[in-house]
């Protein structure tokens, strides 16, 4: 079985960490991120850059509404993610409405990728 | 980390929101600070026995403000003193009367905190000082030692600040939309500034300095946040972090400042990249222009280029263009006749910059420029004179020491290819 591990935090407090605070975090976490590869266990990683750089596009509506930053609606649930490779965000809307036209309702947030690790876990 | 080091990083990113809020209900810099001080302190008392409050900023404005009014009162002697568990023991109040409060709710509140540190009366030092004190909770002697001046001296000009803000009387009722974006647009120039009092720091202060081009950054994130829809907030965050991704490739050993062209951008960091690239995308999607939008663009033509050949001169050319309509100064066209060079050649930028020399006799990286022209020309003789002005004007050690080499250069075989980089000195520093 499969399963996503999400991780939240309190983003203010992760801003203010200090660099070296932030790679020794990061160098903790990669040792047991090591382990699991190693076991075969681990799949993609994933840190995502802040929420200031989100936008999020409102699919319940036509034509979807586009939002400078994150979703913010508590009435909604996170049901699932992709992970897409593109120029520009102007592209990724466009993967967006297309997969929002796929499936009417709810909201996409848009968040790029600061870290991205592969794993090594086979799908 | 140890046991209680994550209560820094706690206070530190609540701090702005509730130094705020304490400046809102007692209308008075000097009380707001020694509230927020004093729920620090029970913080560090309470926190570790009890754990992290799920609201830090709540539990900080609360217990401030209890704090600055038992404190106003014993100053009084109006009232008797209130029991001490009826104001300061929140350990188990938060839970019952302090709700999850949005940041979004501090939105006036922030912003009117930060503005009241860049008063156009305050000499710009000052402004950063203050903003330094104030939003960021630095200690006077963090901040003497950033700006390279005494403790004392650095207490007076914090002093004098205040009480100049005090006089100025910025009013505490919710801003008009007007006066919203007036404020906005004030302290994004107060952070630029910090940012830039970091940038512009040599090799060996690069420790204490950088640490201001972090703090301008995450302020820039803070304001951000209660600002999602402001492109040229998004493009100021973008250029920060554009310039401050280069941090690790701008000095070699010695201290010399590499440019642009010489950086290894191996050692360019490419996560701050991808974060401003990000924020310059999505300012332009709004189709408001704005000088900072622009140097972010440029900013970020730089940073897409993963060979100094690769960089598109042509249109960072027409960028500065963009900038000198915006915002028409003689170091806008300056840094374009950097980008004019190379894509027409080091004669034409020459013929552009000569018409400045009036106004930027006294400037730096006007004779540097000027100078590597001259030199890609031949014209060693006057580039010689022109390298001499700008050792004379340099405003750091590493300044001068980089003319110094340029100089050198001059004095052996003329190559052809000397560099031609000198003049991208400009860009360097102000892309």
């Amino acid at each position: 079985m499969q399963y996503a591990i999400l991780c939240y935090h309190d983003e203010n407090v992760v801003c203010a960490w200090s660099k070296e605070e932030d790679e020794a975090v990061m160098a903790n976490l990669s040792r047991v991120q090591e382990r699991l590869a190693k076991e075969g266990k681990l799949g993609p990683v994933v840190r995502l850059l802040p929420t200031t750089a989100a936008t999020t596009l409102r699919k319940d509506r036509e034509p979807p509404l586009v939002i400078d930053g994150p979703f913010a609606e508590t009435k909604e649930q996170l049901l699932g993610f992709y992970v897409v490779d593109c120029a520009s965000l102007e592209e990724v809307l466009q993967i967006a409405r297309e997969l929002g036209a796929a499936n009417p309702g709810g909201a996409y947030e848009i968040r790029p990728i600061g870290v991205f690790n592969p794993g090594s876990a086979r799908a | 980390m140890s046991e209680v080091s994550w209560i820094d990083p706690v206070l530190t990113s609540a701090r702005a929101q509730a130094v705020a809020a304490l400046l809102r209900y007692f209308r008075d810099l000097d009380v707001a600070e020694e509230a927020f001080q004093e729920a620090c302190l029970r913080a560090l008392k309470s926190w570790p026995k009890n754990g992290p409050p799920r609201d830090a900023a709540a539990w900080l404005i609360m217990v401030g403000k209890n704090a600055a009014i038992d404190t106003v009162r014993r100053q009084r002697r109006e009232a008797p003193l209130p029991q001490e568990e009826l104001i300061s023991d929140l350990s188990d109040a938060e839970a019952s009367t302090v709700q999850r409060i949005d940041e979004a709710d501090y939105r006036d509140d922030i912003l009117r905190l930060l503005f009241v540190c860049c008063h156009p009366e305050l000499p710009a030092t000052q402004q950063i000082a203050l903003a330094l004190r104030i939003v960021s909770g630095l200690s006077t002697r963090q901040i003497a030692r950033a700006f390279l001046v005494s403790d004392d001296a650095m207490e007076q000009r914090i002093t004098r600040a205040k009480a100049r803000v005090a006089k100025a009387n910025v009013p505490f009722e919710a801003p008009s939309a007007v006066d919203r974006s007036e404020r906005l647009a004030a302290v994004a120039a107060m952070l630029y500034l910090l940012f830039n009092e970091g940038y512009t720091a040599g090799a060996s202060e690069q420790g204490s300095r950088l640490a201001l081009c972090d703090e301008a950054i995450r302020l820039c994130r803070l304001l951000l946040r209660l600002f999602p829809a402001e492109p040229e907030i998004m493009a100021l965050t973008s250029l920060l972090l554009l310039q401050h991704a280069r941090a690790r490739a701008r000095f070699d050993k010695e201290g010399s400042v590499i440019l642009l062209e010489e950086q290894d951008r191996q050692l360019w960091d490419q996560k701050l990249i991808a974060e401003g690239l990000a924020l310059i995308d999505k300012a332009v999607r709004h189709r408001r222009p704005g000088p900072y939008q622009v140097q972010a663009a440029i900013a970020a033509l730089h940073a897409r280029a993963h060979r100094p050949q690769d960089t598109d001169w042509g249109e960072i050319d027409l960028l500065y263009g963009t900038l000198e309509r915006l915002q028409p100064s003689p170091i806008v066209t300056l840094n374009r006749a950097v980008a004019v060079a190379k894509v027409r050649g080091p004669e034409a930028a020459l013929a552009m910059i000569e018409p400045l020399a009036g106004k930027l006799d006294r400037y730096f990286y006007f004779h540097g420029a000027k100078g590597a022209f001259l030199l890609e020309l031949g014209r060693r003789q006057e580039a010689r004179v022109a390298f001499n002005r700008a050792i004379a004007l340099a405003n750091t050690p590493a300044e001068a020491a980089h003319i110094r080499q340029q100089l050198d250069r001059l004095a052996g075989p003329l190559t052809g290819k000397t560099s031609a980089t000198q003049a991208d000195r400009a860009a360097a520093k102000k892309l």
